[in-house]
């Protein structure tokens, strides 16, 4: 009986505790997966393509490094609870907030573009025409939020986190080799030493890994989903989930496209969907929903990014809790940037490879600002308290953060100036 | 005194987008106002940092700058 009423207690607790996660997941998560947007995708698949399985060991790498950078914004958003664009005005002045509130919207709004991009070319394969696919996206990402509820929107955005799971049974259905993955792709190696190529695809996963807009999101939707101290815990252990699911989804896609497309050159996931399509027809098809799922999560994330950050330092009303009516410039400002982004997709001719890469170096401008504030504010006390960085905690986010503004400057130097990577 | 009706509604109407404009442009001084002494305490680790950041978004506006004047020259 003993054992029984101790069994039940302990089943209690652990339905109690799995209930209250619930309530509390969604931001840590939702960003993580959303990390592995439209650009994401084709990333992993070209890594997969070029390399194999050999690079599977970095990906298992980059988890605990999009952690320990996430982690530090539910802790400023639960403490402040302020955005990141709001903090960083408060914290620097008027000269760095709008440095910040600038360039975020620049970078986020090309960014948005290119998951366009991603989302057009993975319905073409199903022969939909990118102007219905446009007004598809917008109609989706319209009724997300004019629900006026921030949990109604987030449980809409974590079934589209599911969808990203696709590449699972995608990887299963191309029967790689188990032995040779974890041969190849475990233990750490330099596939081919370590060449220009070689840094090049380690600087661009590393570049998916750590966006702009993810600080920024995480960080607002703390606030707008309410949590406060007490939550810090539980939003870590959704940012650690967030990160290990991120991971797990990058991994197979390099499996998928390790094994069914290793030695062929990748410029796009929509490529090696359609590459897919002639021996496993299925898994193309799993490919091509997958990268639209992408895009569509990317493109949810990012616009709100952006209304967040302004709606915190306008002074509008700037929660998915309210209505259309009552947040008008919120909105506003969701649907001007989703409307215009989906529109130059559609423009004949435009330099939609151009902007791509344009992307990629702007949002270098942008990423070791957002990431040295973070850590400067984590630091202080007035601000943070006992939840400041403590010196562990210091020591590794201080040699991560380094590491990614090194390795994205390489990064963006080298689509600059490709002669010297050559 | 009809007549004059119309002219002191479109009086009206453009006094209203100049107040719309001044009101978004007072908006930025306000927003500037509000957050014009930076809550961080300048230490020197604080100074270093921005020092640091300053330098490199200098060096990277050259590049882009540069980088742009070539695409153009070509």
């Amino acid at each position: 009986m003993n054992y029984v009423s101790r069994f039940y207690y302990q089943y209690r607790r652990v339905i109690k505790a799995l209930q209250l996660y619930l309530l509390i997941a969604g931001p840590g998560l939702i960003v993580m997966i959303a990390d592995n947007d439209a650009g994401g995708i084709t990333t992993y698949a070209a890594t997969g393509a070029k390399f194999g399985y050999a690079l599977i060991w970095f990906l298992v790498l980059l988890g605990p490094v999009a952690y320990y950078v996430q982690e530090m914004t539910v802790r400023l958003g639960a403490v402040t609870k302020h955005g990141h664009a709001e903090a960083i005005f408060a914290a620097f002045g008027p000269f760095w907030g709008w440095f910040s509130l600038l360039d975020l919207s620049l970078v986020n709004w090309l960014t948005l573009i290119t998951e366009f991009i991603g989302m057009t070319a993975a319905l073409s394969i199903f022969n939909i025409p990118p102007v219905f696919t446009v007004i598809i996206v917008i109609g989706i990402m319209m009724f997300m939020v004019m629900q006026g509820r921030y949990w109604t929107w987030e449980k809409l955005a974590m079934f589209f986190c599911l969808l990203n799971l696709v590449y699972i049974p995608a990887a299963f259905m191309v029967h790689p080799s188990v032995g040779s993955i974890l041969q190849k792709g475990i233990i750490p190696n330099l596939p081919g030493g370590l060449t220009a190529t070689l840094i090049f695809f380690l600087m661009a996963n590393i570049g998916t890994t750590i966006a702009p807009w993810m600080i920024f999101f995480q960080q607002s939707a703390v606030v707008d989903k309410g949590m406060g101290k007490k939550d810090i815990p539980w939003g870590r252990l959704d940012t650690i989930l967030g990160a290990v699911f991120t991971v797990v989804v990058a991994i197979f896609i390099v499996i998928v496209t390790g094994t069914v497309l290793y030695g062929m050159e990748i410029s796009s996931a929509a490529q090696a969907s359609t590459a897919m399509m002639g021996t496993y027809p299925l898994v193309g098809t799993l490919l091509a929903i997958g990268l639209f799922d992408a895009g569509l999560l990317g493109a949810i994330c990012i616009s709100l990014a952006s209304s967040w950050a302004f709606g915190e330092v306008f002074g509008w009303a700037h929660s998915l809790n309210k209505r259309i009516r009552e947040a008008p410039w919120f909105y506003a400002y969701y649907f001007f940037a989703i409307i215009t982004a989906g529109l130059v997709v559609l423009i004949p001719n435009a330099p939609l490879v151009l902007i791509t890469l344009f992307v990629q170096v702007i949002a270098v401008t942008l990423l070791p600002a957002a990431l040295v504030f973070l850590i400067l504010l984590l630091n202080n006390e007035e601000i943070m308290g006992e939840y400041r960085n403590t010196t562990v905690q210091n020591v590794v986010s201080i040699t991560i953060v380094i590491g990614i503004i090194s390795l994205s400057t390489l990064y963006a130097f080298s689509v600059l100036f490709p002669e010297i990577f050559a | 005194m009809e007549k004059l009706e119309p002219t002191g509604k479109s009086e009206t109407c453009e006094g209203s987008s100049d107040n719309f404009l001044a009101k978004q442009f007072s908006k930025f001084t306000e927003i500037n106002k509000k957050y014009a002494k930076p809550q961080i305490k300048m230490t020197p680790m604080v100074r270093i940092a921005l020092l640091g950041l300053r330098i490199y978004l200098i060096v990277l506006v050259l590049v882009l700058v540069y980088k742009f004047f070539t695409l153009i020259r070509v």
